[in-house]
């Protein structure tokens, strides 16, 4: 199959299920990118970082970096992939959002918002053991101070992601 | 098109490419800036409607800042207006990710020394970055002893990278389907305990 019809594939699949937000729909992007061998499981944690040093979510930015490597370099990838995973929740904005509005307290609407809202943790969790690999921890015992301290600075703290990415690059650049 | 809709429609894109450009980590970090442009700012929306449109776009899957911008868009000037605001929105990750692609390659990273060590610091830290809000997700989902099993389950299983059993799309389906199957039947249970009592 063509290249930039699996991709458009790949990317519809992520915008149709991404419920949950953009952390949850890292293990949709993992499953259908990495999974399909067209970047590396490093490649895949480089792009995630780089999402969270630029603007915008980190749903477009994959799009557009993967759809430009998978395509050998394409522009046309790029724009493929993102238009992709945008294409059915714009879908669903502009003619599911009356039908939900009018039945937001349903049985069903409430249902599956139940029944999503534990498996989205189940999700993320998946996305960060995914994550957890040689590829990210070379060494045990530097990569792993790291990744502990920038837990602890990310979860007890209010300082924004972006100075634990700068920060975390610095010591990288002290230490190896 | 008059020049008074063009111009319209181009504030429009500037107001959502602005909130595009300026908002780091997407979600809900963004949903504060777009509230402030377009109900307090722009006053194009009233912000009771501002909630529900938001209500909507949460519930819906892919990509919030995008949803709330094609719901916006449309509300204020129908479909043309959806896709105006909606390529506003992607429009400056879109530029910044292609030029990174561009010149910031694996390859580039890999060779260049200075640039694989600093990566190498920053992969760690990126993996407890999504740690983070494993913990707090759980939290805010109410996740106890009882229900962590839900979790747990979904995260080992697609973890085990064992064909289907590893698509985080089947626990998305089934979390739906069990979902209202479980919620009807809780409502069922709380009219009947009601009727009980009187």
């Amino acid at each position: 199959m063509n290249i930039y019809i699996k991709l458009i594939i790949a990317y519809v699949k992520i915008g149709l299920f991404g419920f949950g937000g953009g952390y949850a729909m890292l293990s949709l992007i993992e499953r259908e990118i990495v999974g399909s061998g067209w970047i590396t499981s490093r490649m895949f944690t480089d792009i995630v970082a780089i999402s969270q040093m630029t603007p915008g979510p980190i749903g477009i930015n994959s799009a557009t970096y993967i759809g430009y490597v998978a395509t050998g370099e394409s522009v046309l990838g790029s724009i493929a992939a993102t238009l992709a995973v945008v294409l059915p929740s714009y879908m669903l904005v502009l003619y599911a959002s009356n039908y939900i509005l009018k039945h937001r307290d349903s049985v069903v609407v409430q249902g599956v918002f139940t029944g999503l809202r534990p498996v989205v943790v189940g999700l993320i969790a998946s996305a960060a053991l995914l994550l957890m690999n040689k590829d990210n921890f070379p060494d045990y015992t530097w990569s792993i101070a790291l990744s502990v301290g920038a837990f602890c600075v990310v979860y007890f703290t209010k300082i924004h992601p972006i100075w634990v990415i700068i920060a975390s690059g610095i010591a990288g650049l002290i230490i190896y | 098109m008059d020049r008074k809709s063009l111009k319209e429609y181009l504030q429009l894109f500037l107001s959502f490419l602005k909130i595009g450009a300026f908002t780091f980590g997407g979600g809900w970090a963004m949903i504060s800036i777009i509230e402030r442009e377009v109900v307090t700012d722009k006053k194009w929306i009233a912000k009771e409607e501002f909630l529900d449109l938001l209500a909507v776009a949460q519930s819906l899957p892919g990509i919030l800042a995008v949803n709330i911008a094609v719901a916006v868009g449309n509300r204020i000037k129908g479909k043309t207006g959806s896709v105006v605001a909606a390529i506003g929105t992607i429009m400056p990750s879109f530029v910044i990710i292609l030029l990174i692609a561009m010149y910031l390659t694996p390859e580039t990273i890999k060779n260049n020394e200075i640039l694989s060590r600093i990566f190498k610091g920053i992969r760690p830290a990126v993996v407890a970055l999504i740690v983070a809000p494993v913990i707090s997700s759980a939290k805010s989902a109410k996740i106890n002893m009882r229900t962590a099993i839900i979790p747990v389950a979904v995260a080992l299983l697609i973890y085990s990278g064992i064909g289907v059993i590893s698509n985080p799309i089947l626990y998305i389906l089934l979390g739906g389907v069990l979902g209202v199957i479980y919620y009807s039947h809780k409502q069922q249970k709380t009219v009947a305990d009601k009727k009980e009592e009187g």
